[in-house]
Parts: C-alpha cells; structure tokens; sequence
C-alpha cells in the first residue's frame, strides 16, 4: 500500500512540474471525455489548443483575451502574497472602465491623438478608488476584506449599468443601454492593421515586468510581503501591516483598472452593460495557477485564454456544446490541486 | 523513493509529449477525411455523378445556452426546422453563450472566416460587432434580431412580441384575483417596454381595475435573479405574471408558491404545469426559412422585417386546463383579429401612466409610435427606468 508522507522541505521540482502535470492530466480525461461525446479526440483536442494559434489573427486573439486575465491576475497576486484576500477585481475592472468610458466621452474629434493616455491614467484611478473602498474599511473597521471586495463588484456592476441607462446613454440610441462610440482619439492606437490587438500589449510587457521587479527584488515588494504573511515578523522590523494592506489594494485596483480601461478603449469602444465576462473572476483561478508568480500568471493567463476561445471554436468547428469550456476549466483545477499535493508530500510504501 | 517520484515525473513527461506529437501529426490529417482506403473506391466514382453544390453554410450566435428553454431555445428550434426544410443545400452551426462584450465581434468575425455565407446574430448587444465585421466580409450576409442598425450586407429582423403579450394579458386579466399582475422585464429598452404595456392593455380590455407590478433585472438570462423578481412581485401581491426574460424560473418560481404565469419565447407548459395559463411563444422558423431562401436564390436585399401573429412567427399556446372555456374561446378570437388585420394593439385613446394622453381617438400608432415607446401605459406602476 502507498500512503502520503509530508516532505520535510516543499519540493521545488514539483513546485514547477505540478502544472505540467495538471495539463497531462487534463488533457488525458479530455481525451476520454471526447471519446464519451463520439468525437475523435485528436481533432478535438486540436481546435482547442492548437487551432486558435494557427494564424495571425488568431495569435492576437488569444494576446487579447489574456491582457485584462494576465493584468488582473498580476494584482491578484501581489494582493494574495500580501495575504489581502481581495476577490473583487472584476468590480476593480467594471468602476476602471467606466471612469475610462467617462474620459472617453469627454473626448472630441479635435482631440489629440494622445488622448487615450488620459483614457487610460482614469482608468487605472477608477480601479484605484473602487479597491480603496475595500481597503479603508479594512483598515479602519476591520471589515473583512474577501466580502467586501466581492460586494462591491456588484455595486460596481450596478454604477455601470445606472450609467448607460441614465447619463450616459447615447443620445441617438432609441433608449439602448449603451454609450455613444468614443471618438478615434480616445481609443488605444492599433499595434496591427487587420487585427484587434492595441499598443495595450506594449503597456502590459512593462506592467510585466515591473511586477515582477516588484515582487522579487524590491525592498517594497519584500516589506509588502513580509507584513502580510508574518504581522509580527514584520512589526519586529519596523514594517507597517496596514501599508501591506494599501499598497496591495491599490496596485490591483491600477491593474484592474487599466485592464477595464484596455477593453472599452480597445475592442470595445463604447460602454456597454457588460463590458467583461467575468475577467477578475477568472484572474483568480489564473493567479493560484500561475502560482502567484508574474511569469506563472502569463503561461496561465494564455492556457485560459485558450480555453475560451477553444470552447467557442469547438462549437462551431465540432458542434459542441458550450459547458465544455467550464467541463475544462474544472478539470484542470482539480488536476492542479491534485498535483499539488504532491510539493508538500510524497507517496511512500507503507 | 526518488525512482518512483523521477518515474512518476517521467510518465507524465511522456504522456505530455506524446500527445502533443499525436494532436500535430492527427491534426494535419483532419482536412481530408475522404482519404480514408474505404472511401477510395466510391471517391474514384464520384466525377461521373454531377458535381452537387457546395450547401450554403449558415451561423448562429447565441447569447445564452440552447438548453435555456426560452429565448435562445426558440431560436434554435427555428435553426433546426430551417435545416428540415433545406436539407443538403445548407449547413448550419452554432455558438452559444456568446457574451455581449468584446467577445462577441471574434466569435462572428471567426464565424464570417469560416466560410459561413449567413450569419443571424441573435441579441441587440451584437449590433455594433457585427457592424464591424460586416465590411470586411462583402460577400457574407449578416442578420441582426432586434437592432436598429444596418450596412449593405447586414439587415435588422424582429418580432411582435407584443402581440402575444396582449394576449396573454386578456388571460391574465381574466384570471386574477387580486387585480394585480406582476411582470419580470430584462432590459429597459422599447421591445421590453411595449411587452409590458400589452400586457396591461389585454388586462385593463377585460379587466379594468388590473394594475401591473414590473421588477427590471438588467439581465436577458440569469435564472435566479429571474426568481428573485418573480418572488418579490408575488410578495407584494401579484397573482399572475408575465416575464421578458429568457428562463423558465418566473414560471417555476409561480408554481412553487402556487400562482400563474406565463411561458414567454417558447412553450414552457412542462416547467410548471400547475401555474401555466399558457405560452407566448415567438416561431422564428418562418422567418429563418425565408431568409435562407432569399441568400440561396440571390434575392437577399437590404430590407427590415418585423413580423408577428400575421406572419405565423408569433402566437399563444397551450392554454392550460384552469382556463376557462370562454377565456379561451376569447383569446382565439382575438388572435384571429390579430391575424386578419382588424385589431391593432397600439389604438387610442391611450393614456399613459404620468395621466397624459398619448394617442388621441381613434388614432393607431405606427412602428415608428411602437420603436419609441419609453413610457408606461395607465395601470403600470412605477417609471421606465432611467427615462427622465
């Protein structure tokens, strides 16, 4: 018989196999999921990972849909190392990009071309004010952070919503729940013709690496860290838990920000009732997957951004239905966290 | 020890590998299935029968799931029985749950590349997509349900919802108890608007001390909010309920705390046998039918369609057992009416609910009149959303 041993060290070999392993596994019981469907697992597995990397568009598809997971989970992560368990980047995202949507309005043909920059820097500050929410309450009542961070996506949701219903609401619209469309200044230039990827892509590279500068090798990021995950350790020290607390917050609401301010200054171009489904959400999933790492979350965010566009291309290309995208998503969870287990023990004959 | 974990480690490695090699070399095959030695002979015989035509391809995008039992599902019954009818000369497909946010514009753009020569957009929230994608294919015909905006290969197709609303209001009218008919709305715009005042006017034509409730949910789908409404409006007194939404959970929720309600979209009866008067259901059927058919004989021209009861596309059906004998009998009548031409919803005088009058005796309104309503009619409690 075998039973699991704890490891006297964590293991760091399957610290970074562990998601490798995941995706075998995953791809196995897709494999035999495929074979309950009548499909024939080889293609099917294909067009979910293959066939939307086959051309340039879909290359910048699959770029696109990544920016506001990769942005989203960045925050995310430097919030869960700081141990703030912040779950509301996707209301972060929605208050980001209606304050960008707002900048966006104010915009006219005469603008300059630099416009967009405004767009963005409102962005990042909406995400800001909306995370401060949580932060303040956290710091000054203790409220808990993980409820109200959640809550407030939805009243952010619900701003959005009053928004292009109220104010907002293009004028010319027959009553529609939606903006006018921004003018050409306000949105993020095209980084290529013919596709939708915008100098966004640019701008998240340098958020990148910044965050990775940040969390590994600055004296901030260590502080922000260190107060988090040891209050007392770091009092000791002479580092503040509440700046842990801020700092944290604030960042991912910059991220979350922008991430809302990339998606209706870019494809979007207009405010809609919905303008993400479901990103800061599923920035979550990408950031424990991508073990709260910068470079982690980028080969996460691309594995998730693959699923969804997978999942719609094997709609149309095999005539599945859509709950396999989420059949997927779970799979490679559990995968994970079965994985998982296997850093900290070891299987040992009993 | 370490063997097992290196050999733990290698097989996963293997497997990893292996099946990547498997999907590249499967994959490169996958065009061409005809290459298989079975089918050789019969490929071989091929050129003397005439070369059949290439079926037109066609593409759905959904916005909720097929399985929703409501909106999406009544346009994938019109998908299929459009299939029935064409059989071989078309091919159709689908994506579903396609949200109205930036992903929609990919999924019918990649829908346009894939060879589809028609391509129905089934929710408002794809207008400015499909506005979009529509230059860049000149040869692709783009058909928007319930929009306003149109290009050179894009037109606008929609129904008279209302007109069942109507209906279903006489119904309801005749069947409440406490003059108070609740109704769960999605999203403040006209179409949900005028479905909210029909059903009212059917109520106050039999009924008039009928006053309706409405709960807005600013969601097409999303079952539990659809219930929380449908709860609340049953909580404050509403005994009959209508929804322009796209689940069955109004009608459930109604048969849980034991009053009626109605289907909407597409007939609901087995959701809530107990509580359903009946289903204001859309047939989208005829109008995809005629659409294929415009695109496959080339006479596709830019034009709006807004069809109703006249049409076949809309109608109220399954009237359940608790309805009387002559309620039904009346609500026939009127949909004949309907039909014929002889009665028009949207006849003054029309008061709206601020007690201004609206249309004047005798006056019809015309779908100019219908695209703008914004306001509530006399009995409807409360102000549209938003509408200063």
């Amino acid at each position: 018989m075998l039973r699991l041993e704890a490891r006297p060290v964590p293991s760091k070999l399957m610290g970074y196999a562990a998601p490798v392993i995941a995706l075998a596994i995953t791809v196995v019981f897709g494999t035999l999921l495929f074979l309950a469907l009548g499909k024939n697992p080889a293609a099917s597995l294909r067009v979910f990972f293959v066939t939307p990397l086959e051309n340039a568009r879909g290359l910048s598809e699959v770029a696109l849909k990544m920016i506001p997971l990769l942005l989203c989970s960045l925050g995310l992560a430097i919030c869960y190392r700081s141990n703030v368990w912040n779950i509301g980047a996707e209301g972060q995202l929605v208050v980001g990009g209606v304050a960008a949507g707002g900048m966006a309005l104010l915009a006219s043909p005469d603008s300059t071309r630099a416009f967009f920059v405004l767009v963005l820097l409102a962005g990042m500050l909406g995400g800001m004010a909306w995370a401060a929410i949580t932060a303040l309450l956290r710091d000054k009542f203790n409220a808990n952070e993980i409820l109200v961070s959640l809550m407030l996506t939805y009243v952010g949701g619900l701003l959005l919503i009053y928004l292009v219903n109220g104010p907002w609401k293009d004028p010319k619209g027959f009553n529609f729940p939606y903006s006018k469309t921004f003018d050409a200044a306000a949105m993020v230039p095209k980084l290529f013709a013919g596709t939708r990827l915008s100098w966004g892509v640019l701008i998240v590279v340098v958020v990148l690496a910044a965050a990775w500068i940040f969390l590994s090798k600055s004296k901030a990021g260590f502080r922000l860290q260190v107060a988090g995950q040891a209050p007392l350790a770091a009092r000791f020290a002479g580092f503040s838990a509440r700046e842990g607390i801020w700092a944290s917050l604030l960042l991912c609401g910059a991220l979350s920000g922008l991430a809302g301010a990339l998606e209706v200054a870019g494809p979007l171009g207009q405010l809609t009732p919905q303008i993400s489904p479901g990103y800061g959400f599923a920035a979550i999933i990408v950031a424990w997957l991508g073990r709260l790492h910068p470079g982690g979350c980028v080969f996460a965010s691309f594995i998730m951004a693959l699923i969804y566009i997978g999942g719609e291309l094997s709609q149309s290309r095999l005539g599945l239905p859509a709950a396999i995208t989420g059949v997927f998503q779970g799979m490679l969870l559990l995968a994970l966290l079965t994985a998982d287990t296997f850093i900290h023990y070891r299987l040992r004959k009993a | 020890m370490l063997n097992l974990r290196r050999s733990l480690l290698l097989t996963a490695m293997l497997a990893a590998i292996g099946l990547t090699a498997g999907l590249a070399g499967c994959g490169k095959e996958e065009p061409k299935p005809a290459a298989k030695p079975a089918d050789a002979p019969k490929a071989a015989e091929a050129p003397k029968a005439a070369p059949k035509p290439e079926p037109l391809k066609i593409a759905f995008a959904y916005v909720g799931p097929v399985g929703d039992g409501g909106w999406t599902y009544a346009h994938d019954l019109g998908r299929k029985e459009a299939e029935k009818e064409f059989g071989d000369k078309i091919k159709t497909s689908f994506v579903e749950n396609v949200p109205e946010s930036a992903d929609a514009e990919r999924v019918i753009r990649d829908m346009a590349s894939q060879g589809n020569k028609l391509i129905f957009g089934t929710t408002f929230g794809y207008m400015e997509p499909m506005l979009k994608v529509a230059p860049e294919f000149k040869d692709v015909k783009f058909e928007h349900a319930t929009g306003y905006k149109s290009a050179d290969n894009m037109r606008v197709y929609d129904v008279r919802a209302y007109e069942g609303a109507y209906v279903a209001g006489m119904i309801a009218g005749k069947m409440t108890k406490t003059n108070t008919l609740g109704f769960v709305a999605s999203i403040p715009i006209p179409e949900v608007v005028r479905n909210i005042n029909a059903f009212t006017l059917g109520a106050q034509s039999v009924n008039p001390k009928v006053k309706t409730k409405v709960v807005w949910i600013n969601k097409w789908f999303d079952p539990g909010k659809e219930a929380e409404a449908a709860t609340a409006l049953i909580n404050g007194g509403a005994d009959v309920l209508l929804q322009n939404t796209d689940s069955p959970a109004v009608l459930q929720t109604a048969e849980k705390m034991g009053k009626l309600a109605f289907g909407w979209d597409s007939n609901m009866t087995s959701y809530g046998p107990k509580a359903h008067l009946g289903s204001a259901i859309i047939n989208w059927a005829p109008y995809y039918k005629k659409a294929i058919k415009d695109a496959l004989d080339g006479t596709w021209k830019g034009e709006t369609n807004w069809w109703g009861m006249k049409e076949g596309a809309i109608d109220v059906v399954a009237l359940g057992d608790m309805v009387p004998a002559d309620v039904k009998k009346m609500a026939e009548d009127k949909k004949a009416e309907i039909k014929e031409g002889k009665f028009n919803v949207w006849s003054g005088p029309l008061m709206g609910n601020d007690g201004k009058e609206v249309l004047a005796k005798d006056a019809k309104g015309d779908d100019k009149f219908i695209s703008g309503i914004m306001f509530y009619v006399k009995g409807v409690e409360g102000k549209v959303p938003s509408n200063k």
